[in-house]
């Protein structure tokens, strides 16, 4: 069993099914790439697994444990941490702030976490002062990325962390996103920027229309000519 | 001579009374900017939560008073507050559990709730009605006078003197304890913070694990100090009039809106401005003037822009001139 296994993920936001017997998994350190055209679900899929959407039918199973009917809140508590594609700051509080509302629910010493983060991101620990909604996109991403990690998930799902970020930032950013995975985390992500996500993960799922029309290593993927003509732009 | 003249003028009949004023008018919309920024509607039903905090207050003043217990110079109203405190924020609370929530629940539109705000202020007016009638109510004792006219007048000699009445100095001094210790508690504190960042993004808030419903209990808890503080130093200031309270609202949005909705220090900005226009628009600067113009000259006219029965014209005005022109206030907030 995988230690992430949502399997069969049926459902919508109320009227016609958005996703069709979707399936996402993800193993110990990591990273799950999630990829497809526009309109694909592949939002929708993560917020499936995150019970930000109910399901009409599948299960996700964590860890061992069925939490197909927990609420977001109660998945950040059993060890799943959620950056949203937006909105993923809070914008009027400082950058050191934001991370300390990250780890809310923590009743301990979260200066080491803190500290761990402003190690992944040194700008942050410049900025700590700053109110988020005036750094830049990518500096952005980072407080959002940080702020999830605070609360020491062992999952941690990014719903399009390069979203409008510059190449350059985009590949500090995988980096980054590798090196989180390293330390054991499981990353589950989704992507437009298809091919340079697909080089960094061990598994790929492409969705199309709500259902997984490939799933293999971000190797294979790559390497596979009806993914690359497809959905890789040759 | 004649310039500390001049000034011993303005300040006895401006800047005294519009910074008490303005301190009321900031403490009333502090209340309803962090209900605006927590549960994100407007809510009219504040004036009359001053309203029922005062009454309170007042009753028990009056308890106080029969059985001989006073604070010497201070007011005994300031004894009596915290009851006050108590009994408004079990109102405000009340309401919350009984009306607001419901439609919390129901995730009703903005609007929606704006329009039960003013159900439940009709309802607190009538509440106010049968528990202290609709005369108007004189509850301040103590010291008169920091400085008296007179005094002042004896000590420097000039021809014009400062009056301070006591009841300002308690509504400065009580003003700024209560805005410190908000900004350090909204600032400092854990649940301050998350108030703060329930405000800024409700559904990130959530992912954070912050519990919406503490969070509302806050905000009311704040909302019902804040409007009992100000009905209080309000009524302590000027009598108290049940009536008032409806016409006070106005001021007090305009101050909200002004200093940019669900900013707390644009609160008290606004509240500040409003007050100081209020006041500078409706004084006679006739013998202000004729103290800076040359000897025996004075203006023909009272020089005073509106006539004081319009005061909330003033209010009316600066509301209208912000929606129009920077409708997201002094400090950037929200836009209704």
């Amino acid at each position: 069993m995988s230690f992430l296994a949502a399997t069969g993920m049926t459902g919508g936001y109320g009227g016609a099914d958005i996703i069709t017997d979707c399936e996402l998994r993800v193993e110990r350190g990591e990273i799950a790439v999630v990829v497809g055209p526009n309109g694909a679900g592949k939002s929708t899929a993560m917020k499936a697994v995150f019970g930000m959407l109910n399901l009409r039918e599948g299960s996700v199973v964590f860890d061992g444990t069925d939490i197909t009917g927990l609420a977001p809140q109660e998945r950040v508590r059993v060890g799943m941490g959620f950056v949203p594609q937006n909105r993923n700051v809070f914008v009027s509080l400082s950058v050191e702030e934001n991370l300390e509302m990250g780890a809310f629910i923590r009743d301990d010493d979260i200066s080491q976490s803190k500290e761990q983060v402003f190690e992944l991101f040194p700008i942050l620990a410049e900025k700590r002062n700053q109110p988020a909604g005036e750094l830049s996109g990518g500096q952005r991403q980072q407080v959002a990325v940080g702020r999830a990690l605070m609360t020491q998930p062992r999952l941690l799902m990014l719903d399009e962390p390069t979203a409008g970020v510059s190449p350059i930032v985009m590949d500090e950013l995988f980096d980054r996103i590798v090196e989180i995975a390293k330390t054991g985390i499981a990353i589950l992500m989704v992507e437009q920027n298809a091919r340079q996500a697909l080089e960094i993960a061990d598994h790929g799922f492409v969705l199309v229309q709500g259902t997984n029309r490939f799933t293999d290593t971000g190797e294979a993927l790559l390497a596979n000519e009806e993914v690359r003509r497809s959905f890789l732009g040759g | 001579m004649e310039i500390a003249n001049a000034f011993a003028l303005l300040a006895n009949f401006v800047i005294v009374p519009a910074t008490a004023y303005g301190a009321q008018l900031a403490l009333g919309a502090l209340g309803v900017t962090i209900i605006f920024g927590i549960l994100r509607f407007a809510n009219f039903s504040h004036g009359e939560l001053m309203s029922f905090g005062a009454m309170v207050t007042i009753l028990v003043t009056w308890l106080l008073q029969m059985n001989g217990i006073g604070l010497g110079p201070l007011p005994t109203a300031l004894l009596a507050l915290p009851v006050g405190i108590l009994a408004t924020v079990a109102m405000a609370v009340l309401t919350d559990r009984f009306v607001f929530r419901f439609y919390r629940k129901k995730r009703a539109n903005p609007i929606v709730f704006a329009i039960v705000s003013v159900g439940v202020m009709f309802m607190m007016a009538g509440i106010i009605r049968i528990v202290i009638g609709p005369d108007d109510h004189s509850f301040a004792d103590g010291e008169r006078f920091l400085i008296s006219y007179g005094d002042f007048k004896k000590l420097t000699g000039w021809d014009q003197g400062i009056a301070i009445k006591q009841t300002q100095v308690v509504t400065v001094v009580v003003t700024l304890i209560v805005v410190a210790f908000l900004f350090w508690f909204l600032q400092k504190t854990r649940s301050g913070k998350a108030m703060r960042a329930y405000s800024d993004d409700e559904d990130l808030a959530l992912l954070s694990g912050i519990n919406p419903e503490r969070v509302v209990l806050i905000a009311w808890i704040i909302a019902g100090s804040l409007a009992c503080i100000a009905g209080t130093l309000y009524g302590l200031d000027k009598t108290y009039k049940p009536f008032i309270f409806l016409q006070i609202l106005l001021p007090i949005f305009a101050a909200t809106i002004l200093g940019g909705i669900g900013q707390p220090v644009g609160a008290v900005l606004g509240g500040f401005i409003v007050a100081f226009s209020e006041v500078t628009v409706t004084y006679a600067f006739k013998r202000f003037l004729a103290y800076l113009g040359p000897d025996g000259w004075a203006p023909d006219g009272l020089v005073q822009l509106l006539s004081t029965d319009y005061k909330f014209a003033v209010s009316f005005v600066i509301l209208v001139v912000v929606l129009l022109v920077r409708p997201t206030g002094i400090i950037r907030g929200k836009v209704i």
